[in-house]
């Protein structure tokens, strides 16, 4: 019989009478003290939206993915500057909604952004699933087909960075990079980070 | 009705119900094979990963890495998991097994749905990697494989359920059940919750695949994640419940209160399944508060539980040994320890890399901010295979060093490859995990075939440091499949080829036989006045005191990586 023969029992048998009884001051220490540490995981959260300058609520709504294909275009047609290998270069104004399309297995368009500027950059897909991922500064989002997540987002260095898809989205999924530029005050692309682009 | 019959087995003196004890069996054998299937795909992608190699074409890559994903997370570890419920509801309740047939049935319905899925794997009409994230579509029939699996599995906690019931109403046992089925129980709850996700987004899914209704691609993801993330969360109950039963069965462990134990193992059940939450932390489809009051509030509350159960499976080994008379300073109970034994060295192996690299890292990474500098990158997998890997997949190789005599009643094969198989495997896995974390925490993704980015428009170039992180990472993983290869052939040569147990003699070693069961840890008689007297002890740190200098050495930890996160957030772009 799986019956506990004393009080000291192992895990295997059935403890003898009522289970319910008070622990002991040194297990009860360590339970209060990972409750707190749990409310300060907890805390942390709140606090960093309060006082902290990364957060991923952004501005989320849906969208059908003909019309931000569409708000897209229009976004290009408005503020391209030039184009690297055809795809467009755009530089929007600071302050300005920004877009950029996922679609396998491309980002469209290219940004030039301005450092220390804040703008509002809409993220969706036509197609698949995709992951943001901005490489070297490791900041990454979901992106998914029918949802527009606009990110209030400010570059806080210069240079040319590179838009890694981290999402699985088919078989040519690891050629889906893109590129964002950001120039400081002064027009010019100071740090070099990204790549190795001419 | 009760035409079961039985066995009484020499070593623990249990009555072994014939079908209950063939269940197990094939559970075990198939969850095995699953594994060497798993580990096959393992080796090739770490290979790939590891960019010197760059083994796998492309098409391949992907392929296998839906075959590992599947057949680890989902074949390997629930088919075990199967084995773990028919053995607790029967074997270590003295019960019967009250509906062999349907046993059987749902055996076989989940190797039919498991092999479909493998089949179309294989055969890459399903190149949709584990998740399967619509619209990425695979052939529907994969979706039923699934589907199929899944209802097998949950008839199995139904038989779980009846036969607790039965062997209540037959009194085979007397007051409340051993914690061990009671962690089983709550591994079977979290199990229906589950399995019923599965089914509320694979049976849409599968309709969608056939063209029959639409799939909103967030809503798969979050209700998925309910099954994706929550599986896990069986794995972790089944692993606490396995963690008490080989530290019983190794040492003679103690449940040092049975309400603290039992009060964690409630709050997996209440608040697990929100963990599912920090998948979609930086996703479009959900705000600020939903995040929060998921991933945190409410998942910080099964947070506590593991904490809780990371002070009691220690302590209550310290006990343990403590009351078998290795008493000697903070840690003699652990010099002392049979490390030989590799039910014991798995087990040791298991609550460290699970609280110290998986627990710490995955509450971190699940914290919604943090998630930005983590959300598919390589620190993602390096969270999950400390948990599920070196953490559940460890402890049921532990768990099955004891099987094979118990249940299978043979010697362990190969014994001295079988001592030394848990530490190559831990081994192996923990310098696999962080060298992986370190790689993700340069931003290089997972899933990802090239990081070399040779077909991209634009170069992209890691730091050179990432290539040696890669390297080593494929070392450590590769030293970790030579101990899962170790641990399959030792199961399979067992099972299959195994020599007898014979007559045991206490206190008489046998070769392949773990000392658990050659030399039982029995407490003496007078075992309550001396646990008594441990606590009553003036010390602050308690009858435990090894193990409360470890927790807070692993709070300690835990404090500093978190903040560290918090600072490396910081530093990034600002976004709100």
């Amino acid at each position: 019989m799986p019956t506990a023969q004393s009080d000291t029992h192992t895990g295997l048998e059935s403890p003898r009478g009522i289970w319910w009884r008070p622990a002991h001051r040194a297990e009860k220490t360590w339970v209060a003290i990972a409750f707190a540490w749990c409310m300060v995981l907890f805390a942390m959260m709140p606090l960093w939206h309060l006082k902290g300058n990364q957060n991923p609520s952004g501005i989320r709504r849906r969208v059908e993915p003909a019309a931000f294909y569409r708000r897209t275009q229009e976004f290009i047609k408005q503020y391209q500057v030039g184009d690297d290998r055809g795809m467009p270069i755009v530089a929007p104004p600071p302050g300005s909604e920004v877009y950029l399309m996922a679609q396998t297995f491309m980002w469209t368009p290219i940004l030039k952004l301005e450092q220390g500027k804040e703008y509002t950059l809409h993220l969706s897909s036509l197609d698949v699933n995709h992951g943001f991922s901005l490489y070297p500064v490791n900041v990454n989002f979901q992106i998914l087909p029918g949802y527009d997540y606009g990110l209030r987002v400010t570059p806080t260095a210069s240079g040319d960075f590179r838009i890694i898809c981290n999402e699985f989205c088919g078989i040519g999924h690891h050629t889906m990079v893109g590129r964002v530029i950001v120039v400081d005050s002064a027009g010019q692309e100071v740090v070099f980070r990204g790549g190795n682009h001419e | 009705m009760n035409s079961a019959t039985f066995r009484v087995c020499p070593m623990t003196g249990r009555r072994v119900d014939a079908q209950a004890e063939a269940l197990v069996r094939v559970n075990a054998v198939v969850s095995i094979v699953a594994l060497l299937v798993g580990a096959i795909a393992a080796v090739l992608i770490v290979l790939t990963r590891w960019q010197a190699v760059h083994l796998l074409p492309a098409e391949w890559y992907y392929r296998l890495l839906g075959v590992h994903g599947m057949s680890m997370l989902i074949f390997f570890i629930i088919f075990f998991e199967m084995a773990v419920l028919h053995f607790a509801s029967t074997v270590l309740l003295d019960a019967r097994m009250a509906a062999p047939r349907l046993g059987w049935f749902s055996f076989w319905l989940m190797v039919l749905g498991a092999l479909m899925v493998e089949w179309l794997m294989w055969t890459g009409k399903a190149d949709v990697l584990f998740t399967s994230y619509p619209p990425l579509k695979a052939h529907p029939l994969f979706y039923l494989g699934i589907i199929l699996f899944a209802v097998g599995a949950l008839i199995v906690t139904g038989i779980f359920f009846y036969n607790l019931v039965v062997a209540k109403r037959e009194r085979t046992y007397e007051g409340s059940l051993p914690l061990v089925v009671y962690g089983a129980v709550t591994a079977a709850i979290i199990a229906v919750i589950t399995l019923l996700h599965g089914a509320i987004i694979y049976i849409p899914t599968f309709l969608w695949s056939l063209g029959l209704m639409p799939m909103d691609p967030e809503i798969y993801r979050l209700i998925w994640w309910a099954l994706g993330h929550s599986s896990q969360q069986i794995n972790v109950a089944a692993m606490v419940a396995i963690w008490y039963m080989l530290g019983a069965l190794t040492i003679g462990a103690v449940v040092l209160n049975e309400k603290v134990s039992r009060s964690a193992f409630v709050l997996y059940v209440l608040f697990i399944s929100m963990a599912s939450a920090h998948h979609l932390l930086v996703d479009p489809g959900m705000g600020p508060a939903w995040k929060v009051v998921n991933t945190s509030y409410f998942m910080y509350m099964a947070v506590l539980a593991s904490m809780i159960h990371g002070f009691t499976v220690p302590a209550g080994m310290e006990m343990g040994q403590r009351l078998r008379g290795y008493t000697q300073g903070l840690f003699g109970w652990l010099r002392k320890a049979p490390w030989g034994d590799p039910g014991f060295s798995s087990l040791v192996f298991s609550v460290v890399v699970f609280g110290f690299v998986g627990g710490i890292t995955g509450v971190t990474i699940g914290t919604e901010q943090i998630n930005i500098i983590v959300h598919n990158t390589l620190r993602s997998p390096g969270h999950f295979h400390a948990t599920v890997v070196s953490g559940t997949a460890m402890a049921f190789m532990g768990a099955t060093y004891y099987l094979i005599p118990l249940i299978f009643r043979k010697r362990v094969a190969f014994w001295g490859l079988a001592k030394i198989q848990p530490y190559l495997f831990a081994g192996g896995m923990l310098v696999f995990t962080i060298f992986m974390t370190f790689a993700g925490s340069f931003g290089v993704p997972r899933r990802h075939w090239d990081i070399s980015f040779s077909q991209a428009p634009f170069d992209v170039q890691f730091n050179p440091v990432v290539d040696l992180l890669l390297a080593i990472m494929a070392l450590g993983g590769l030293t970790a499949a030579v101990g899962a290869f170790a641990f399959i052939a030792i199961a399979v040569v067992s099972v299959f080829f195994g020599k007898p147990i014979g007559e045991l003699v206490p206190g008489v070693a046998v070769v392949g036989v773990p000392q658990g069961l050659t030399h039982p840890p029995r407490h003496a008689a007078n075992v309550d006045e001396l646990n008594e007297q441990f606590h009553n002890t003036p010390s602050r740190l308690g009858p435990a005191p090894g193990t409360m200098v470890l927790v807070f050495v692993f709070l300690a930890a835990f404090v500093v990586y978190f903040f560290v996160n918090w600072k490396i957030l910081s530093g990034v772009w600002k976004i709100g």
